[in-house]
């Protein structure tokens, strides 16, 4: 794929990253949001290239945004970049206008990626733990959230009210993997029971516009999973 | 008594905090740059207040910081929370533009995730554990060197979110190094980290609210005794 568009200058906006990665869609997703044309550039799976090794040599990990060919990495980080840097082109802001609403969606967003990855990590296989206590703990997690929801959406459609917001791309992004997981370990973690809002909200979230064509299908994940089994369990050593 | 607070508190500040962690005080150095009053609670860990428990059910850790009765916690959240707040007073701890914004919070992040582990590895191992653990601080720590280049401070000719973020290394390894009997950062190695550390803490804002550092030497050394014994 190439990175340089008609004119031989290459795209103002690119994202190196991956389609299976719920960090890129984070990143994607947001870029739809504000309507910020970009170019995807898709890493080989269990190849790491010189653009990305170049960019972000700290973690050697994607996402990382290129804006004007300046290097962002960290999936939340660069969520927030975009928010800030194309604000006032008449979408919605991604971030609560209010900085006690900025601060508990930054509290929930840093509570998920403690909980929501290393779960299903141990779910999918990756990692060899007891799957049964990682299924405790994401329901529990899930549970937080449920009450979260309640106190963020103020009765409306997202975490971020009528739109989708900070929050929403933070966990949205990782349903499709949830529901991976939920097949491949025989587990229910959107249990409507147990967390009503949440599994009426997932369902809202990913048939959003901005995210139906990038958080992908759980079956796909699952076929991903299978494919390269052997690299998620080499690259997932637990610490 | 601990529910009335937090509905009454609305005009002042409370801080949550015990008088060790660099948590705390990194957001003591965020309210002193915005020149903002508080009231202090001093938590006993082993004994948590019913305040504490309702403000941060999650986590049940502080620092927590209670504005206009709604509370806040995780201190880098706390830092940006108040830079949002009281953004016309004192000067602003994250830079302006939307790129220095990100390598703030992308080097705050940083110090976390890939500084904190290795140094926290080397002071409670011995042996070649340890040794590694050194070994990956310093390549940590190497490429913090570099990012500082020749600025005084992370946020350039005054203290910034990074420096508030990674300041506490400035008072926390003199002591380890101290317990353990070996220099982690030397100033032939890390010339421009020596002199930031040392700039840092000869800050006035910065020395008012160092914790004790004679009581914290006797209390670090405990946790690595406590970690070499199991």
């Amino acid at each position: 794929m190439s990175s340089i568009n008609s004119s031989g200058e290459p795209a103002a906006v690119r994202v190196v990253g991956g389609w299976a990665s719920p960090f890129v869609n984070r990143v994607v997703v947001a870029l739809k949001l504000k309507g910020v044309v970009h170019e995807m550039l898709q890493e080989t799976v269990g190849k790491k290239s010189e653009l990305l090794l170049r960019s972000n040599p700290v973690h050697k990990k994607i996402p990382v945004l290129l804006h004007h060919g300046k290097p962002i990495a960290e999936s939340l980080i660069i969520v927030e970049y975009i928010d800030e840097v194309w604000a006032s082109n008449g979408a919605p802001a991604i971030l609560p206008r209010d900085p006690h609403g900025r601060a508990v969606e930054r509290f929930w967003a840093q509570y998920i990626d403690d909980k929501i990855p290393p779960g299903i990590r141990v779910l999918r296989g990756s990692v060899a733990q007891d799957k049964d206590k990682a299924a405790g703990e994401m329901s529990t997690a899930l549970q937080h959230l449920e009450e979260a929801f309640v106190e963020c959406s103020q009765g409306k459609q997202y975490f971020g009210g009528d739109n989708i917001g900070y929050l929403d791309i933070a966990l949205g992004s990782f349903l499709g993997w949830i529901k991976a997981v939920e097949k491949i370990a025989g587990v229910e973690l959107l249990n409507e029971a147990k967390v009503p809002n949440l599994a009426a909200w997932a369902d809202r979230f990913c048939a959003h516009p901005a995210v139906v064509d990038v958080v992908p299908d759980a079956d796909r994940l699952v076929e991903f999973t299978v494919q390269h089994a052997a690299l998620l369990r080499a690259v997932n050593v637990p610490k | 008594m601990d529910h009335q607070e937090l509905e009454e508190g609305a005009e002042k500040v409370k801080l949550l905090g015990i008088w060790s962690s660099p948590y705390v005080v990194k957001v003591m150095w965020a309210l002193s740059i915005k020149g903002v009053e508080y009231d202090y609670i001093d938590e006993d860990l082993r004994n948590k207040s019913n305040l504490l428990l309702e403000c941060n059910p999650v986590h049940k850790k502080v620092p927590v910081l209670i504005y206009q009765g709604k509370p806040i916690a995780e201190s880098d959240i706390i830092l940006e929370f108040i830079d949002d707040v009281w953004k016309d007073l004192g000067y602003r701890i994250l830079p302006e533009d939307p790129y220095e914004r990100a390598m703030a919070r992308f080097w705050s992040k940083f110090g976390l995730d890939k500084l904190s582990p290795p140094i926290w590895k080397w002071f409670t191992t011995q042996g070649k554990e340890q040794e590694d653990a050194c070994e990956a601080a310093m390549e940590q720590l190497l490429v913090l060197e570099k990012v500082l280049d020749e600025k005084k401070f992370f946020g350039g000719e005054g203290i910034g979110f990074i420096d508030l973020s990674l300041g506490s290394l400035s008072y926390v390894i003199p002591i380890y190094e101290d317990i353990i009997g070996v220099r982690l950062i030397t100033s032939d190695k890390f010339p421009r980290l020596s002199a930031w550390m040392e700039g840092f803490l000869g800050l006035p804002l910065v020395k008012e609210h160092l914790p004790p550092l004679d009581k914290l030497r006797p209390r670090y050394q405990a946790i690595r005794e406590a970690f070499l014994s199991k």
